[in-house]
């Protein structure tokens, strides 16, 4: 439990570990492809990081941790790719909503710091889906709630310069500055 | 060096050389498509290890190497490599020069391994790498890949240099281990903290947004 609030609120993947900001910046759009973006990636980190236990496991074994990475990427991309085949076949309008987004989960770095973190951070294979699960859990809170508050932005006026990124990025700031709060709550 | 003198260095570097193909392909990365502030790419790290100047340098050359290797690995491979796989060779390729740059500064420098912590293996999944195989090194030759990949990493060094300088001066008085800020000065914590990471980037961008649209109205 706590290393769920603690993955999921306190160390928050995108607010205070800077992981995954190309997705929240790109699909932070609307609130509802955000909640499934933000589905589909926890979705992924979960299985991966069950592979990655698997492999961590299977490389001790054989004394080859050089080959760590290589693995992970490969287990992550597959992963991905599975996602991508179900999303298109249950639901074509998602598909065309995330675009190029979904391809993109394979780089999306809160993936693989899932995987690399609980390695070495040595949790053992529950604690790694806990960990997996409230990572996932946090990107999805944090792309949601800044989607909320761009929907809520379109109704306002903002001078030419400030538009897009820039605006999103100060935005961000100041939600990463209220999740600070929550620092100490996990204990 | 400060900002300023960084800002010239560059200016002098780019009248002093001509405008045929290779440095074209290696200035277009260094400014006018610079990854960070243009094309807004590699946000992740941009924001993560930049806390200070030094993090920062170390990260550049890292990706730069990372990124300049696989271009040219990628050019002499791309008639060999089939459509279909060719993200997943790429990613695999990559993932190769990232375990290689990974060891050699564990090996290097144990204390800087541990500052920029999980981020070197993460640049494996930095979008700038696989946006310029996909978008570069497939379609070109191997010199202006080499060049193309030289350009980009080193614009993104420029970018991460820039945020990694504000925010050590301002957040913890110091650059480059050494203080440059007199004792009374009030640090402001809150730069080198997560939130600080994206206001800075915040302003840098409103001021190349603000370049951009006084260019176009001329």
């Amino acid at each position: 439990m706590t290393i769920f609030i603690n993955a999921c609120l306190i160390n928050n993947f995108v607010l205070s570990f800077f992981l995954g900001i190309c997705p929240f910046l790109g699909v932070s759009g609307k609130v509802e492809t955000a909640s499934k973006m933000g589905a589909a990636v926890t979705f992924v980190m979960v299985i991966s990081s069950v592979c990655a236990y698997g492999i961590n496991v299977l490389l001790a074994a054989i004394n080859a941790p050089f080959l760590q990475l290589i693995s992970y990427i490969v287990v992550i991309a597959s992963t991905v790719q599975l996602v991508e085949m179900f999303v298109k076949k249950a639901s074509p309008a998602l598909f065309k909503a995330l675009g190029i987004f979904l391809p993109l989960i394979t780089t999306n770095c809160a993936v693989l710091a899932i995987a690399l973190l609980q390695t070495s951070k040595g949790y053992d294979l529950l604690q790694s889906v806990t960990f997996a699960l409230g990572g996932g859990s946090g990107f999805t809170l944090a792309l949601v709630l800044m989607a909320g508050l761009r929907e809520q932005l379109d109704f306002s006026e903002i001078s030419g310069i400030a538009k897009g990124t820039a605006l999103v990025l100060l935005v961000g700031g100041i939600l990463s500055l209220s999740f600070m709060g929550f620092a100490g709550v996990g204990g | 060096m400060s900002l300023t003198d960084q800002n010239k260095t560059n200016k002098g570097f780019f009248s002093s050389l001509g405008e045929h193909q290779g440095t074209d392909d290696f200035l277009r990365g260094l400014w006018r498509d610079n990854p960070v502030f243009v094309q807004v790419l590699g946000m992740c790290p941009s924001l993560a290890v930049s806390n200070s100047a030094m993090n920062a340098l170390a990260m550049g050359l890292a990706t730069t190497f990372v990124l300049a290797m696989s271009n040219v690995l990628i050019s002499m491979l791309r008639n060999f490599i089939p459509k279909e796989v060719r993200i997943a060779s790429y990613i695999l390729i990559i993932a190769t020069f990232v375990s290689m740059v990974d060891y050699t500064i564990q090996a290097v420098s144990v204390d800087l391994h541990k500052s920029l912590g999980a981020f070197i293996a993460l640049i494996v999944v930095n979008c700038i790498i696989l946006s310029r195989a996909e978008a570069f090194a497939s379609k070109n030759t191997v010199g202006r890949s080499l060049m193309d990949g030289l350009g980009m990493g080193l614009g993104f060094m420029f970018a991460l240099f820039c945020i990694g300088s504000i925010r050590e001066i301002i957040g913890s008085g110091t650059f480059l281990g050494m203080q440059v800020m007199p004792d009374a000065f009030e640090k402001w914590v809150i730069m080198v903290l997560p939130a600080g990471g994206f206001f800075t980037l915040a302003c840098l961008l409103l001021i190349f947004n603000h370049f951009k649209l006084k260019k176009s109205k001329t």
